[in-house]
């Protein structure tokens, strides 16, 4: 009782915090810091789902979440239909190549009999294949980024409505998740850390580098959006009457139907994701993840397959970061590859589940609100406290001007700041695990 | 003439540049190193380490050349160098008291440890921003050139020129007294005995009387000045940025684990291994082999296996087939 009662009142802080902004600084500010809130507590949860329940240490969430950016792009963009005609048969022959030469080392390595010629097949292969995998591939994406490459310059996507994207977005990040985990999760704790680590590296080098795809740094802007325009909502007649009826002008009222809209599509899939999540945990599947998670031999003598579970729970946690990636991506309506960075994608949710309580799905989902909101707000709250300081220096001081332009890196400061404090003294969260 | 040419294109482009940044990565990949062996856990702040002792010796050596100090033909940063390190250690050390400690004491296991230590890389990288900004910093002076490619070419009358750059020179020579002497200090001093003896076995080191606040202490000690040395040249090479610091975390890691985590000789392999893959496979090999090979069976295209931007790729493939087949690392590390 005594802890539904802090969830409760934290939850209930949280909402203040956002009302507080809402009415100092404005209703858009604090809608905005709302929707990117409820996108950081799904990315916690599915980090939660990993760490919390099963122990294992992902450190590429950035990855997964770009991985959902890409699957909004290949989902609702439409085709590029001359850039299909150009070489678009070709890049696919080209990756198909490329799979059938990882198939065929894969088979070599597992049906040969183990000897030195087994090696020597499979170096072959894999460099033949190389080889062969570039020649087929290269004069395909040369054709397809030829085709208006100011405009377009890559393959375009399916023209499907945007929403279909989400669960595509969790797809692909559970694919790639399974391929990682299929090399990495046998390793110790701190290889997979730098295994995951790496993979978001590559992951995000490959969005940079092959702009067939997706137009790589030159970033793909207009996605589509599940709500209306603004313009379209202030030249409806209706709007505007309903808008001036509640006493706001237009534009304003156009802004907040928007992002209210988004909103409540956002809050319905953390809610869906949140059951689902509790119930797992209440579940003997969940029981038995934590029991894995405690003592991995005295659960493999229970018959456990600890090897597979943990595959399953790392699939089922990139995927949900995968569809929070994907719902970003919407709400900005553009890619950016060189927006993801590891700092703010992958360590700052790792904040979150640590300080909203790992293992707990709540406090990840209170974490993801908490850290969001102090990450936006660090900034001002930072360059007031700045002002401050340095006031009684003269206003041409360097020290001065040096200060108040720096006060943008407080933010770095004050999260690494915070994980400690909470790691410290706190170590199981602001809700802990019952 | 034409193999010649070809030798001497492949040492500038590949040879060279490799050799400096594989003397870079080990001297991190050996920080790393030192950390898992002796206080056994992953240190994820130690990108920002380099980076934070690299930024007090460019603090100190932007000082030194307004006041008109320098160094004649070598960099202003040698002079400053020593004070770097000073400020690394101190921050490491006070890092250690305020927070691994703790942990310390507790006996927490090694993925808490690592946790923390994202905490504290957090903290570096904004201190490190807020007080030298996020952007790029050249610190180099003194001579550019120990020999240019237009002066070789002169010399020896080839086609191709060899460049080598001072700091590059300056990176090799600095990576051997360091390593020499960390080793020399490792094998033949008391203090790195002990050292020594508390990474093989902690319990037995206690039993002998070892003082393990001692031997943690000299640790960081060792810890901040390679990790500065490192910073520096990789630094002095290319240049300075924090953010580029962080991600070397990643080249530094697979250096490290593919020597085998806690062997000091592995990190220097290890090092080697990743710089040289890199380069090679991310060098348009066009020219060297234009050279090499008769004119019917030169190559039309650049003959680049893979775009520089992939080359975390390499690092990192080499380092799950490590991981795969010798779980730990070439030359037999510990696992904890």
């Amino acid at each position: 009782m005594i802890g539904n009662l802090r969830t409760f009142l934290l939850f209930a802080a949280v909402a203040c915090l956002l009302v507080l902004t809402g009415e100092m600084q404005s209703w858009s500010t604090a809608l905005l810091i709302f929707n990117m809130g409820l996108i950081s507590a799904i990315m916690s949860l599915g980090v939660n789902l990993q760490w919390g329940f099963a122990g294992l240490f992902n450190i590429g969430v950035m990855g997964f979440v770009a991985l959902g950016g890409l699957a909004t792009v290949l989902v609702s963009m439409p085709p590029t239909t001359d850039a299909w005609a150009a070489g678009g048969a070709q890049v696919l022959l080209g990756l198909l190549t490329g799979a059938a030469v990882i198939v065929a080392a894969a088979l070599a390595l597992r049906h040969l009999p183990k000897s030195r010629l087994r090696g020597a097949t499979v170096l072959a292969i894999l460099v033949g294949g190389f080889f062969l995998y570039r020649w087929v591939f290269d004069p395909g994406v040369d054709a397809v980024e030829a085709v208006n490459p100011a405009g377009t310059g890559y393959l375009g996507g399916l023209g499907l409505p945007v929403l279909f994207a989400w669960p595509m977005g969790g797809v692909l990040a559970a694919g790639a998740a399974w391929i990682i985990g299929k090399a990495a999760l046998g390793l110790r704790s701190d290889y997979l850390a730098i295994a995951t680590l790496g993979i978001a590296e590559i992951i995000l080098a490959v969005m940079k580098n092959e702009d067939w795809l997706s137009r790589g740094v030159k970033n793909v802007n207009g996605i589509p959006r599940p709500v209306p325009n603004e313009i379209d909502l202030q030249n409806d007649a209706g709007f505007v009457a309903t808008a001036q009826g509640i006493g706001l002008d237009p534009v304003t009222a156009s802004s907040l139907y928007i992002k209210l809209s988004y909103s409540i599509l956002f809050a319905v899939v953390l809610v869906v994701l949140l059951v689902l999540a509790q119930l797992a945990l209440k579940s003997p599947w969940g029981r038995m993840m934590r029991a894995i998670r405690d003592n991995e031999v005295a659960a493999e003598a229970m018959g456990k397959d600890v090897t597979a579970r943990h595959l399953q729970v790392f699939i089922l946690g990139s995927a949900v970061c995968g569809v929070a990636g994907a719902m970003m991506t919407t709400l900005d309506g553009q890619l950016i590859p060189t927006s993801y960075q590891p700092l703010r994608f992958t360590f700052l949710i790792w904040v979150m589940v640590i300080v909203g309580g790992s293992g707990n799905n709540l406090g990840a989902v209170l974490g993801g609100f908490v850290i969001w909101f102090l990450w936006v707000q660090v900034e001002p709250i930072g360059l007031w406290l700045m002002q401050m300081i340095t006031a009684p220096l003269s206003e041409d001081s360097a020290l001065r001007a040096h200060l108040i332009e720096s006060a943008a890196h407080m933010r770095l400061l004050t999260m690494g700041l915070i994980l400690l404090l909470v790691l410290r003294f706190s170590p199981r969260g602001l809700i802990p695990e019952k | 003439m034409d193999l010649l040419n070809a030798l001497v294109a492949l040492s500038n482009f590949v040879l060279v540049p490799a050799i400096a940044y594989g003397a870079q990565l080990a001297l991190g990949a050996l920080g790393v190193t030192l950390i898992y062996g002796i206080l056994r856990f992953s240190n994820f702040a130690h990108g920002d380490t380099m980076a934070f002792g690299t930024m007090a010796t460019i603090l100190v050596t932007w000082w030194f050349q307004s006041m008109g100090i320098g160094f004649g033909p070598l960099p202003t940063a040698l002079l400053a160098l020593p004070f770097g390190i000073l400020a690394c250690v101190l921050l490491l050390i006070g890092t250690d008291r305020a927070v691994y400690r703790f942990y310390r004491a507790q006996k927490a296991k090694p993925v808490i440890l690592v946790i923390v230590s994202i905490g504290v890389m957090f903290i570096m990288n904004g201190l490190v921003r807020f007080i030298i900004g996020p952007g790029d910093q050249r610190f180099a002076d003194g001579e550019r050139f120990i020999v240019t490619a237009r002066d070789f070419q002169a010399m020896t009358g080839l086609d191709e020129g060899l460049a080598l750059k001072t700091t590059q020179g300056i990176t090799v020579v600095t990576a051997v007294i360091v390593v020499a002497a960390l080793f020399w200090f490792l094998n033949r001093t008391r203090t790195g005995k002990s050292m020594r003896a508390y990474s093989d076995n902690e319990d037995l080191a206690l039993l002998s009387g070892i003082d393990p606040e001692r031997v943690v202490l000299i640790t960081w000690l060792i810890v901040g000045a390679l990790a500065t040395v490192a910073g520096v040249l990789y630094g002095l090479d290319k240049s300075f940025k924090p953010f580029t610091y962080f991600q070397l975390l990643l080249p530094v890691f697979a250096s490290a684990i593919v020597g085998g985590l806690g062997n000091p000789l592995g990190a220097i392999a290890g090092g080697f291994i990743i710089a040289f893959s890199e380069v090679t496979i991310t060098y348009a090999w066009k020219k060297v082999l234009g050279y090499s090979l008769p004119e019917s069976l030169e190559p039309s295209g650049l003959v680049q296996l893979l775009s520089t931007d992939y080359k975390f790729a390499v690092s990192f493939v080499i380092l799950l087939i490590v991981l795969l087949f010798r779980p730990t690392g070439l030359f037999r590390g510990k696992s904890v």
